[in-house]
C-alpha cells in the first residue's frame, strides 16, 4: 500500500507528465485558453489513462509476452488506445449523456495524445504490476490535470496583461510554462524511497 | 544454418501478424457490437432543422447554438420562428418543414443609442485600463460623465458575431448591411444602450440620458433633456417623453422626420443621404 501512495505521489509531483517528463505538450498548450475547458479535457485524460493503462498492459502481459512480440508493443498499444477511446465513447453517450457532452469534443483529441501512450510504455517499462499501472496511469493523469488548470489559470491572467509586443501570445504562455516547470523541479529534489 | 534463420524470421513474421490480426479482429468485433448496442437515436428532424438555421451559432436566440434550437423546435420547446437572424425566410422554411403555419416575425437591427463623440460628452478621468467596456465600467462606471453614454471600447463589437460593430470617433456604430439582428451587443453592454429597433426604421432617439435635462446639459451637448417639442410636433403619436428621455413607438413611426427637424439638440437621428443607412432591399445584400 505504501509502494502506491509513493508511486501516485511521484507520478503526480516529482515526475510530472508534463513540467517533468513534457509529454502531452500539445493540449497543454492547445486547450489551456479556459480553465473550465482545460478541466473538461484534464478529466477526459484521466479516464482515458486510466482505463487505457489497464487494457494495455493486460494486452502486453497475455498477448504480447507469450508470443515474444515485445518490440511491437508501440504499435499494439496506439491499436488498444485507439479501439478503447472509441468504445469508451460510445458507452458514454449511451449511458452517461451527461458526461459525454462535457467530455465529447476532448475524447477524439485524446486517441493519439502521446501522454496516454507514454503512460502506457511507462507501465511495462517500470515492470509495474497490474494495480501499480492503473495506480500510475491515474496519478500520472491527476498531475497533467492539475498541470493544464494552474496554466489555464496563468493563461487566463496573462489575456489581460500587457506584456511588449515580441512577447504577446505564445511566447509569454510558453515563457510562464517554462516557469511553472522550473517551480516543479523543487520536487525533484526529495528523495522518496 | 542461414536457412534456419531465414526460416525463423517468416516465423516471427507469422507469429506477429497473425496476433495483430486477431487483436485487431477483437476490438473491431467490439467496436461493430458496441455501435449496434449503444447506437442511441438520432433526431433526424432536428438535424435537418439544423441545416436551414443561418449556422452562425450566434446565441441571439437564447440556445447555445443552432443545433440546440434546431433540438428545441423539433421538440416544440421553440417557435419555428425563434431564430432572430434567419428571419421570415428561415422561419417560413422551417414552418413549411413542420407543417405550422410560421408567425410573421419583423427584421430587427441594433442601434446604438448614444451619440456623444469625445467632443461632445464630457469625462469625468482619462481610462488607461484594459479595452474592454465591462472593464471600464468597475471603474465609476466609465469615464464619461453620463452615467448611460457609450464607454466606447467595444465590447459590442469584439461579440458581435457578424462583424458589423465598429467604433467610430469614439461610439460604437453598427453597419445596417452586416447586423442580422441577434441582439448579441445588446446582452453584452454593460450600459444597456443598445436597442433592437425594426430593420427599416427611419428615425431614433441618440440618447439614452434619463437625468433631468438641466444635469443631462451639463455632461453633453447632444443629450436628451425631455423638452417635449418632439412630442408636440409628431403627427402621429408616435413619440413619448417618459421620464427625461424621447422613445419611439414603432408601431406608429411613419418615418416623416418632423421630430429630427424639430429636436433642439439634434439627437434624433434620421440616416443621412449616402451615410450608413439601411439598404431598401435588405435581403438582396445578404
Amino acid at each position: 500500500m505504501k509502494e502506491i501512495f509513493l508511486l501516485m505521489f511521484s507520478a503526480i509531483f516529482i515526475e510530472n507528465f508534463i513540467f517533468a517528463r513534457f509529454y502531452g505538450c500539445c493540449p497543454f498548450l492547445g486547450v489551456s485558453e479556459k480553465p473550465d475547458t482545460a478541466l473538461g479535457m484534464g478529466m477526459a485524460v484521466t479516464f482515458v489513462m486510466t482505463v487505457s493503462s489497464a487494457a494495455t498492459w493486460t494486452v502486453y502481459e497475455y498477448l504480447l509476452l507469450p508470443f515474444g512480440l515485445q518490440y511491437l508493443k508501440t504499435i499494439a498499444f496506439i491499436l488498444v488506445i485507439a479501439g478503447l477511446v472509441q468504445f469508451i465513447e460510445m458507452f458514454l453517450k449511451k449511458f452517461v449523456p451527461a458526461l459525454y457532452s462535457s467530455l465529447g469534443i476532448f475524447l477524439p483529441l485524446i486517441t493519439t495524445n502521446c501522454a496516454v501512450l507514454g503512460a502506457a510504455l511507462t507501465n511495462i517499462q517500470n515492470g509495474y504490476n497490474f494495480a501499480e499501472s492503473v495506480a500510475f496511469g491515474f496519478s500520472a493523469a491527476l498531475g497533467f490535470t492539475m498541470a493544464i488548470v494552474i496554466f489555464a489559470g496563468v493563461r487566463a491572467r496573462l489575456r489581460l496583461a500587457s506584456p511588449p509586443k515580441p512577447f504577446k501570445g505564445m511566447p509569454i504562455a510558453l515563457l510562464t510554462a517554462g516557469l511553472i516547470a522550473m517551480a516543479f523541479m523543487g520536487f525533484s529534489g526529495m528523495r522518496i524511497a | 544454418m542461414a536457412a534456419w534463420v531465414i526460416y525463423m524470421d517468416y516465423m516471427n513474421i507469422l507469429i506477429a501478424t497473425l496476433s495483430f490480426a486477431a487483436l485487431g479482429a477483437v476490438i473491431g468485433l467490439l467496436l461493430a457490437a458496441a455501435s449496434k448496442a449503444f447506437a442511441v437515436p438520432v433526431d433526424e428532424k432536428a438535424e435537418k432543422i439544423t441545416a436551414m438555421l443561418p449556422g452562425a451559432n450566434c446565441g441571439g436566440c437564447g440556445y447555445s447554438g443552432c443545433a440546440a434550437l434546431a433540438e428545441a423546435i423539433s421538440a416544440g420547446r421553440a417557435k419555428p420562428g425563434a431564430c432572430t437572424v434567419g428571419g421570415a425566410e428561415t422561419a417560413d422554411a422551417i414552418a413549411s418543414f413542420l407543417g405550422v403555419k410560421a408567425e410573421k416575425t419583423v427584421r430587427m437591427r441594433a442601434q446604438v443609442m448614444c451619440c456623444g463623440t469625445p467632443a461632445l460628452a464630457k469625462k469625468k478621468y482619462i481610462y488607461e485600463g484594459i479595452a474592454d467596456c465591462r472593464a471600464a465600467m468597475q471603474l465609476g462606471g466609465g469615464d464619461k460623465l453620463c452615467p448611460n453614454g457609450c464607454i466606447g471600447l467595444g465590447s459590442c463589437a469584439s461579440r458581435c458575431p457578424f462583424g458589423a460593430i465598429s467604433i467610430r470617433d469614439g461610439v460604437a456604430e453598427v453597419d445596417y448591411l452586416k447586423c442580422r439582428g441577434c441582439g448579441v451587443c445588446v446582452s453584452t453592454c454593460p450600459k444597456n444602450i443598445i436597442r433592437l429597433i425594426p430593420y427599416d426604421s427611419n428615425v431614433w432617439v441618440g440618447c439614452s440620458s434619463v437625468e433631468k435635462g438641466a444635469v443631462t446639459r451639463t455632461y453633453c451637448d447632444v443629450g436628451c433633456i425631455g423638452c417635449r417639442i418632439c412630442e408636440k410636433s409628431c403627427e402621429h403619436g408616435a413619440i413619448t417623453v417618459n421620464g427625461f428621455l424621447a422613445s419611439i413607438d414603432y408601431d406608429k413611426c411613419v418615418g416623416c422626420g418632423k421630430c429630427a427637424e424639430k429636436c433642439p439638440r439634434k439627437i434624433i437621428r434620421m440616416p443621412a443621404p449616402g451615410e450608413n443607412k439601411p439598404d431598401p432591399s435588405p435581403e438582396a445584400a445578404v
